[in-house]
């Protein structure tokens, strides 16, 4: 048995309701109406076990977790509990008046997502009108309001292009910290790839400039680099493993090992309106499946670099072979490896609609 | 892709850590003790750090309200040790810190 060690962060997905229609988002492709969600108590109860059982930073994430009324309830109840509260929002869908509210109940971050570096971008990406300048003035006031700002760029082919600019954005903006995060690719990625994903040129070209610029901005700005790995020998990480230090809590109160478990269609989960948050977080099988080493198939189990990635992605293994319990395609000894970079043909990107399951491409 | 310089506003440049600094956890970044695992931790966006016990003797002292040369009298005194070679480790623990963004400095009071 893998010991079981008590969990750091919960990124929490308030809602899936958002004003913006990503062709990348890492919702589900079958998303939740409002009468779906948890209540305020449900919120509130799941936060303070979670703060009993160890829990030291949560992500308030969504959809677009501004639109729950009670926010600044959640906020206050995070702070009570000494958690550190990170808000992650796409910045177009509250008042200047909401945010100083927000940091009143004790909000301790604020994650601003930038869809491209110019507004013409960020309208195409995210099709909605005037987004960008809305973004802007968000970041504006979190800046006023002294709340420290993280701006994050989801990076893929639309995009790729502007990482320069996004930089010189988060600059100007006054951001303590840059996230550029190549879109990782399942869920509605995975659907949309063959639109998304950069050339080989690009990426390479992209991971230069990062490195460079990162080292000459030390102590200006932090640049966070979520690297690609479509062309990359070896898998990133699967944060800490599988199970191993945190969890995601969907608008519905089911609690899943990686934001993005839900595409495994061959796991179930469990609910916080059911179950304690420690029961699920020590007992539920979904948790428990991939923990540790033992589910490894040989090629992992016995390589030296499972420590360092744990066997890689678990959903990638699911997308791209049809079983979660496979080294992930990216590493170069997966039997699969050769089939990451087959595509589909190119087609629309499907945006993301509520009530609406997408057509697989 | 272009490889331009980005225009880096003059506030914000590289900080140098020096004897008079007076040093100050960045506005993201808080120091707690965490009850249950009984450790200190620091909490920044994106990042748990667990720092070592010689750490949070110099982190709880980064105030704001006194210099990294007075910092390191205390903890030469507290741990009774060298005084110039305290403040050489602690400016190159501090250094380090301000170049992750995690501390800052307090303009020196005139
Ligand atoms: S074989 Fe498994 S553990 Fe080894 S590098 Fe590949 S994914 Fe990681
Ligand atoms: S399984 Fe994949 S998506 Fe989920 S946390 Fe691990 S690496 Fe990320």
């Amino acid at each position: 048995m893998t010991r079981i060690l008590a969990p750091l962060g919960i990124l929490a997905e308030l809602t899936h309701r958002c004003p913006l229609q990503c062709g990348y988002c890492s919702n589900p492709l079958e998303l939740l109406k409002a009468n779906r969600e948890l209540s305020t108590g449900d919120w509130i109860s799941t936060f303070r076990q979670a703060a009993s059982l160890g829990v030291l930073q949560v992500h308030l994430s969504g959809g677009e977790p501004t639109l729950r009324k009670d926010l600044d309830q959640i906020i206050a109840c995070l702070a009570e509990n000494g958690i550190y509260s990170n808000l992650i929002t796409a910045g177009v869908s509250f008042s200047r008046e909401d945010l100083s509210r927000f940091r009143q109940a004790g909000l301790d971050h604020i994650q601003i997502s930038f869809q491209g570096a110019l507004p013409e971008t960020t309208e195409l990406v995210g099709h909605l009108k005037g987004a960008h300048e809305k973004k802007r003035a968000a970041a504006g006031w979190a800046v006023d309001l002294g709340l420290p700002l993280t701006i994050n760029a989801p990076i893929h082919k639309l995009n790729i292009h502007e990482v320069p600019d996004f930089v010189a954005l988060a600059l100007e903006l006054g951001a303590e910290r840059l996230e550029i995060a190549n879109v990782q690719y399942y869920g509605w990625a995975h659907l949309n790839r063959a639109a998304l994903l950069p050339s080989y040129d690009a990426v390479m070209a992209q991971v230069e400039y990062v490195h460079d610029i990162r080292e000459r901005l030390t102590g200006i700005l932090n640049i966070d680099f979520v690297t690609p790995d479509y062309y990359a020998d070896y898998p990133k990480p699967c944060m800490g493993g599988w199970g191993a230090d945190a969890m995601a809590i969907t608008p519905d109160g089911q609690v899943l090992p990686c934001h993005a478990a839900q595409t495994i269609s061959s796991l179930t989960f469990d609910r916080v309106t059911e179950k304690s948050l420690s029961e699920i977080w020590h007992h539920s099988d979904a948790f428990n499946r991939y923990r540790g080493d033992s589910w490894m198939p040989e090629t992992c189990r016995s390589c030296e670099r499972k420590d360092i990635d744990f066997g890689g992605c678990r959903c990638q293994a699911f997308a791209v072979t049809g079983s979660a319990a496979e080294t992930d395609p990216a590493c170069i000894k997966s039997p699969y490896h050769a089939h990451l970079r087959k595509m589909p043909a190119e087609g629309p990107i499907q945006r993301r609609v509520i009530g609406k399951s997408p057509q697989p491409a | 892709m272009l490889l331009s310089e980005p225009f880096v506003p003059r506030e914000s440049q590289r900080l140098i850590i020096g004897p008079d600094s007076h040093p100050v956890l960045h506005r993201h970044v808080r120091l707690r003790r965490d009850e249950i695992r009984g450790k200190w931790v620091i909490l920044a966006p994106e990042k748990v750090l667990w720092p070592d016990e010689i750490s949070v003797e110099i982190l709880s002292r980064c105030t704001g309200k006194i210099s990294v040369a007075t910092l390191s009298q205390d903890l030469a005194k507290a741990y009774d040790a060298p005084a110039d070679q305290v403040e050489a480790d602690v400016i190159e623990f501090l250094q380090e810190w301000a170049d992750r963004l995690l501390i800052r400095t307090e303009e020196t009071p005139s």
